[in-house]
């Protein structure tokens, strides 16, 4: 166990441009992470509900990227169609399940969306079939430092969505009159519904927009990885991961502990060796809570 | 228990003999689980009309109960159970993937049942002693040792880096334990033995230390999924290696998705319509291979080919053993030595068919050749794997 530690370490020594590429691949991961996250961070955020649903939104946003591109057309293309059917999507289940459960415990709403989870990856199975899928964009990829560094342009696509998507939604949430109306209603619902706010609409639209969200990183999943049915549940438990680490209504933590999470994992799984590496990201979790707590209770808070 | 020891005659609905398979027909195991159903059906439909079992005189028209496993260990043997003690069934066909088998033989043992499986091929199902388990497929370790040992030829006396890229789950790790096995024996040396978590979407950290490494041979095993993403970033990546071998490629359709960038890939088989294996029924390999396609309109993987020579098995044990008498079956069914279309089918003690070599192909302009072993082999292997500038 410990040799191949030590000669890990000691090839990124000799050759340190690996460490470049190491970081930036997982900058790169950590980036369609963090875009699924975005929208869970906001539907916790507002509606107080933990969409167990996350992943599968992601993969059905996978399929739709899937079958236009197998059907000819452009990623530039199927992706934003991808992003507006998951929408869609979203607002429909807002309407049917959501809708119901959205004023009651926590416990009622995971069950919900862990039901919503369930169906659609069962579906999925039935109507698109379990085989591992994945399309390619025909990008190609980014050589640097004599090929030792490369960066797919896929995987930089997703990193610079992020970032644009991340400031797009920061500036919605704060300026626009709608971008409002969710802030209020994360605040307070019933003072928000007093002062006219169709809270209802504004749920069926948080909803909706965390599907869409989902469904951009879908697309990109697709063209960087794989899909199949049953992906879901490694995505749901990431976005998590990646909210609880930056902190409820934290947008820009949210890019950033995506990030970090991301080229973490990517070091850890070159010097512990692949096995480590999801195990070695949920340690740090752990460690990152432990110390945020610890920082609050100087200031007699507590973590919530 | 007392049903187990009580002595067991089999059922024959009028003129039929009824097995019973727990297949998957849900779950993710559906796509091979709906082959392994096709592969049944086919050879059942070939028996029947080719004049049934022949026992005593007499001819048995032969029928599967089936039911869908949804591709879960715990469903397996449940339904192994209900096949048995409520069905009345004497005779068990295997179901999909190691998993369920190894779920599957507890019941099986249990009752003394006879199971003749074909997509069960993990080492961990032939060391427990099993008595009533035959396997038709060759086993795990035996999937890409041919990879290494073509490894070693073609690097004649220089000393070969291999890096290994396995799941973390007993099939893989079986494959990972034949794979290092041999490279050990002829002397090669590991560079990276790398255990991919199964939920693990993105193996760019290995592929980074095969860059920097530049092992002679990198071998990938992790299902489908494991397949389709190494075909996808070693290509992304632009990750050169002279040879890279992994299982798997058909059922991820690596042809078909990637083109290009499967080029020179290595993959292990368990059979191929090409090889030059006859019997009676099907005619040859490739007889088969245009009947399954007129049938179920596309190719047969070698999952389906495996899963009807199963059922010739069972056909051939019964007319040997002349009576539907478990025990006698069984014993008939451990002393086959008969020639298929899918190979040749002869169980060492422990129940596993020994008669039978896996091959290798390697994907050329867009087809899988067979590359290995020697004598089945329709092409050359293309090696070294040029780098991707000059591809």
């Amino acid at each position: 166990m410990s040799i191949p530690v030590l000669s890990n370490l000691n090839l990124l020594f000799d050759q340190p441009i690996l460490l470049v590429d190491l970081v930036a691949n997982g900058f790169m991961i950590g980036a369609i992470f963090a875009l699924a996250a975005f929208g869970m961070a906001l539907v916790w955020g507002v509606m107080n509900i933990i969409n167990i649903a996350q992943g599968e939104f992601v993969m059905l946003g996978g399929f739709v990227t899937l079958f236009l591109m197998e059907a000819g057309m452009p990623a530039v293309i199927s992706v934003p169609l991808a992003v507006a059917v998951l929408f869609i999507v979203g607002g429909g289940f807002y309407y049917l399940v959501i809708d119901r459960v959205v004023d009651r415990d926590m416990f009622s709403s995971v069950l919900a969306t862990f039901g919503i989870s369930i169906l659609l990856s069962q579906l999925s199975n039935q109507f698109f079939g379990a085989d591992v899928r994945t399309v390619d964009p025909g990008l190609g990829t980014w050589l640097l430092a004599d090929g030792m560094v490369s960066l797919p342009w896929v995987k930089l696509i997703a990193f610079i969505l992020t970032l644009v998507i991340g400031v797009g939604l920061w500036l919605f949430l704060k300026s626009s009159r709608l971008g409002q109306a969710i802030r209020a209603t994360a605040q307070n619902p019933r003072a928000a519904r007093v002062l006219g706010i169709n809270t209802r609409r504004v749920y069926a639209l948080t909803y909706s927009l965390n599907a869409a969200l989902c469904g951009a990183a879908g697309g990109l999943v697709v063209m960087a990885w794989a899909i199949h049915p049953y992906m879901g549940l490694p995505y749901t438990v990431r976005s998590f991961m990646v909210v609880i680490v930056a902190g409820l209504g934290n947008l820009p933590g949210v890019v950033l502990a995506g990030l970090g999470l991301g080229a973490a994992e990517n070091l850890a799984g070159f010097i512990l060796g692949a096995e480590f590496q999801i195990a070695f990201v949920f340690c740090l979790m752990i460690l990152v809570l432990v110390w945020r707590n610890m920082m609050l209770k100087r200031k007699r808070k507590y973590l919530k | 228990m007392s049903l187990a020891a009580q002595p067991i005659f089999a059922v024959t609905v009028g003129d039929s003999i009824e097995l019973g398979a727990a297949v998957s027909i849900t779950g993710k195991y559906s796509t091979n689980g709906k082959h392994t159903q096709n592969g049944y059906d086919l050879a059942v439909k070939i028996i029947n009309d080719k004049g049934g079992v022949k026992l005593g005189g007499k001819s048995y028209k032969i029928k599967i109960k089936y039911y869908d496993d949804e591709s879960t260990p715990a469903r397996g043997a449940q339904l192994a159970e209900r096949l048995i003690k409520q069905d009345g069934i004497k005779f068990i066909l295997g179901p999909y993937s190691s998993g369920l088998t190894k779920a599957m033989v507890s019941v099986t043992e249990k009752y003394k049942v006879p199971m003749v499986e074909a997509n069960g091929a993990s080492v961990g199902l032939f060391n427990k002693g099993y008595r009533y388990l035959f396997a038709i497929l060759s086993t795990t370790e035996q999937y890409l040792q041919t990879a290494v040992a073509l490894a070693a030829k073609v690097n004649g006396k220089n000393t070969v880096k291999v890096a290994g890229v396995f799941e973390n789950d007993p099939f893989s790790q079986d494959i990972r334990n034949g794979v290092f096995a041999d490279a050990k024996r002829l002397g090669m040396h590991v560079v990276i033995d790398d255990k991919l978590p199964p939920d693990l979407s993105d193996m760019s950290a290995t592929l980074t230390k095969v860059k920097a490494l530049k092992p002679n041979l990198l071998v990938v095993s992790g299902h489908a999924k494991g397949a389709a993403l190494a075909v996808r970033q070693v290509a992304d990546m632009k990750v050169n290696v002279p040879m890279l071998a992994m299982t798997h490629c058909d059922s991820a359709e690596i042809i078909v998705k990637f083109a290009k960038a499967a080029e020179y890939i290595l993959c292990a088989s368990q059979w191929d319509r090409s090889l030059s294996y006859r019997d009676a029924l099907f005619g040859s390999a490739e007889d088969f291979a245009q009947l399954f396609e007129k049938t179920y309109g596309y190719a047969p993987p070698y999952q389906a080919a495996e899963s009807a020579a199963a059922v010739l098995v069972y056909k051939n044990a019964f007319e040997r053993a002349g009576k539907l008498d478990t025990e006698m079956v069984r014993n008939a069914i451990a002393a086959t030595d008969m020639q298929t279309f899918y190979g040749k089918v002869r169980f060492d003690k422990t129940g596993k068919n020994i008669a039978k070599p896996m091959i290798l192909y390697q994907v050329q302009d867009g087809q899988f050749k067979v590359v290995a072993p020697p004598q089945w082999a329709s092409a050359t292997l293309r090696w070294p794997t040029p780098v991707w500038d000059k591809r």
